[in-house]
């Protein structure tokens, strides 16, 4: 798979390929107004079964607890089929929301894209 | 109240950005941190998809009226913003208004549980022709001084 641009996307502003890991660059406001289309893409992207998933999320400025549930069921997705899937860049308010629903023990959470990809 | 800044919106959810943002406005005006200023934005959002999931049940022609009402420092707090929504949708007791059991790892229903958790003091109430009123109020505290 080479890169991806989702111009049609809000959030999913690109994809591509580190190795064996797929690393989603994602931007704006993760909200109900959205939530159908991006996890339409999300689970989509996610057919191809990566052993790694990444969401680079620090260009993520808002997320509700729609776009917390259309995390989880990407989780429970990616879990399905033995992968793993690791936030990147979480900006404070973004952290807070999963700290506030518990949510911050369950997601591997990690400040860079290095650290990630390990 | 002369300083009460009022919205309304129908119940779309292409338009909750402008009301959250209108509220993250206010807690910046009174001089909120940009912390509380966040947790001001994130409740007003999911009250309002509240409305729109549960009270409207997704008509998205409903009306929703919001009123921010900024609150001045005292000698307790260092400001405030006080946030009252009012649908005419779904009626539900107050009472039965709970946010789930967090252990119970699942999509959805965390909007209450996330209101609770960010706003000082938030009450549901009924009123008698229809639909539902919420009043919601975050403060920014002074030092040594707990909201209550």
């Amino acid at each position: 798979m080479i890169d991806k641009y989702y111009p049609s996307s809000k959030v999913i502003r690109k994809v591509r390929r580190e190795n064996q890991a797929l690393v989603l660059e994602l931007v704006g406001d993760i909200d109900m107004a959205g939530a159908v289309q991006f996890k339409g893409d999300l689970l989509e992207i996610v057919q191809e079964q990566p052993p790694l998933l990444v969401l680079e999320m620090s260009g993520v400025v808002f997320m509700d607890s729609s776009g917390l549930a259309t995390l989880v069921e990407l989780l429970q997705a990616v879990r399905d089929y033995a992968g793993e899937l690791r936030l990147v860049g979480l900006q404070q308010r973004v952290r807070s929301i999963l700290e506030i629903s518990h949510l911050d023990k369950i997601f591997k959470v990690f400040d860079r894209e290095a650290e990630a990809l390990e | 109240m002369a300083d009460d800044i009022e919205l309304q919106i129908t119940a779309n959810s292409k338009y909750l950005c402008i009301v959250r943002m209108a509220a993250q406005k206010v807690a910046e005006i009174v001089g909120m941190s940009e912390k509380v200023c966040g947790e001001v934005s994130l409740a007003m959002e999911e009250a309002l998809t509240n409305v729109i999931r549960h009270g409207y049940g997704g008509e998205c022609d409903k009306p929703i009226i919001i009123k921010l009402h900024p609150i001045p420092a005292n000698e307790k707090v260092a400001g405030g913003v006080e946030i009252e929504i009012r649908d005419y949708g779904k009626q539900v007791p107050p009472e039965e208004i709970e946010g789930r059991d967090l252990d119970d790892f699942r999509p959805g229903g965390l909007g209450i549980h996330i209101i609770k958790s960010v706003m000082d003091k938030v009450e549901y109430s009924c009123p008698l022709e229809s639909g539902m009123l919420l009043r919601m109020i975050k403060y920014e505290p002074k030092m040594g001084f707990k909201p209550g």
